[in-house]
């Protein structure tokens, strides 16, 4: 998955969440929560699509690294490839 | 005993606001219209496990009045009640900023809640074998037992009390009586008060009847429920919901609120007989002790709306029931409301109240529909069938809702 294929994915997601939230303008480096209505049951929820969509497990210490999608996308990046691998 | 209109108007409770869904109706003008029409909700229908069978579905916009963000975490009962609650304070004409939310309390009558989200959630849990890690963290806050009545408060930001009254299938009526009770207590000024089902949603109350060889089952799905036929084979399940706004009659006077009713009388009592066969001893006493309550005679009962589900017990129960209370009635007429709209659970008591309440305008008692050979055990002299009745002037209504573990709930109401 490309980083952009791997964006995308992530804005599913988000979509799928917040279904109320215009997501065309989102910045990549600027806080979910500065720019969307987001809760940490909402973050949960981000953590579960990954878990289920992508089966990537995302530990409660690294819940800060869901803050922006910058950096989520870092984040993410090489445990998608770990998941791509197996 | 004191009658209503005996007491001091901040005693007395009368509805203000009316919002409602039916599988035939998305308010009250609309439900009214098609009950008069004899107009059945019940299709067929599908669901996991069960396969194709028949419901009242009902087709309100849930966006109406709630957000998708809210809807997704919500429940679809919740939902009902959000959509039921809106339209009865449109109804009721209150001008919302100026009531006071810590007054306001929130009593929902729920046959059963979460099981549909349990369902959907042990159904997903499968396709991850059975990894709670996949387990949702909404499970809890959509399945608690107050959780209909919550969304509702959280919805209008509410901040008076709130909470389920799980009833079984007399739950409508009891989350009348609860409201009606609490304005009387002074625990609230306003009341928002009915009954909601989303019951078609989870497979396991179909299996279960079907299990009981209580599930009704049909070629025509609008012929399918009919009480007092000598024809029915059971219950067509529907999903629904029906709020009030209650007030004290010297809170709404003033502000010259249109009344639909008056709650005169009310009896909640228990057959302490059997896990789902009915008592007709304890129901008929159910109906005395509301009788009573409102000050009345039975003959002074201008219609009543039974409860008549299509079983072959409870249809003939509750004739023996009425029968041991009206026998000396030639004025009161009985009509069901299930035979358009299936069994809509919580939400049946108050649903079938609310389709006979514009009798009070119109004097017209609604027909029960798909009697074509009147079962002669369910043959009341006033059973109103096939075709509504012009009556002339009605006083009052007695609404009968009845649910297993023997509970037995009649509210009467009284034209004002």
């Amino acid at each position: 998955m490309t980083r952009e294929e791997l964006r995308l994915a992530v804005l599913d997601i988000l979509q799928e969440i917040a279904p109320d939230e215009d997501l065309s303008n989102l910045r990549d480096d600027l806080t979910f929560r500065d720019q969307l209505e987001l809760d940490s049951m909402d973050f949960l929820d981000i953590v579960m699509s990954l878990r289920k969509k992508y089966r990537i497990q995302v530990p409660e210490e690294d819940y800060p690294q869901l803050a922006s999608m910058q950096s989520t996308l870092d984040y993410l990046a090489p445990k998608v490839q770990a998941v791509q691998k197996v | 005993m004191i009658a209503p209109s005996d007491l001091p108007d901040e005693q007395r409770i009368v509805i203000t606001g009316i919002g409602l869904t039916a599988p035939n109706g998305n308010d009250l003008a609309q439900f009214r219209e098609s009950v008069l029409a004899g107009k059945s909700g019940v299709t067929g229908y599908e669901i996991r496990y069960v396969g194709a069978t028949l419901a009242g579905a009902c087709n309100f916009d849930e966006f109406r009045h709630q957000g998708r963000k809210e809807r997704r975490r919500g429940t679809r009962a919740g939902s009902i009640g959000i959509y039921c609650s809106h339209e009865a304070i449109a109804d009721a004409g209150l001008e919302w900023k100026n009531v006071d939310p810590a007054a306001v309390g929130v009593y929902v009558g729920v046959t059963e809640h979460g099981n549909v989200e349990t369902e959907n959630e042990i159904y997903e849990l499968k396709g991850f074998d059975y990894d709670i890690k996949f387990w949702s963290h909404h499970h809890n806050p959509r399945t608690v037992a107050n959780n209909p009545a919550g969304e509702i408060a959280l919805n209008r930001g509410i901040t008076g009390p709130h909470y389920t009254i799980g009833a079984a299938c007399a739950a409508g009526n009891a989350g009348i009586i609860q409201g009606a009770q609490m304005l009387r207590l002074r625990e609230c000024d306003v009341a928002l008060a009915g009954g909601v089902s989303e019951a078609i949603h989870t497979f396991g109350i179909f299996a279960s009847f079907k299990a009981q060889g209580a599930l009704a089952s049909h070629d025509d799905p609008a012929k399918a429920s009919r009480p007092f036929d000598k024809a029915r084979n059971g219950i067509v399940v529907s999903e629904g919901g029906g709020m009030y706004v209650l007030e004290r009659l010297a809170d709404a006077k003033p502000r010259g609120a249109r009344i639909y009713g008056e709650i005169a009388g009310y009896a909640i009592n228990t057959d302490a007989t059997d896990f789902v066969l009915p008592n007709p001893e304890r129901q008929a006493e159910c109906m005395r002790q509301a009788l009573r309550r409102a000050g009345i005679a039975p003959d002074q009962v201008d219609i009543v709306s039974t409860h008549a589900t299509g079983t072959t017990t409870g249809d003939t129960q509750e004739c023996d029931a009425l029968r041991r209370v009206f026998c000396e009635s030639s004025r009161t007429r009985f009509n069901n409301t299930k035979s358009m709209i299936g069994h809509a659970m919580g939400a049946a008591g108050i649903l079938e109240l609310t389709g006979n309440l514009p009798a009070f305008q119109d004097g017209v008692c609604h027909a029960t529909i798909n009697v074509d050979d009147l079962d002669p055990q369910c043959d009341l002299p006033g059973l109103t069938i096939n075709e509504p009745r012009e009556m002339g002037k009605v006083n009052y209504i007695l609404n009968n809702s009845f649910g297993m573990l023997g509970i037995n709930s009649v509210l009467i109401v009284k034209r004002i």
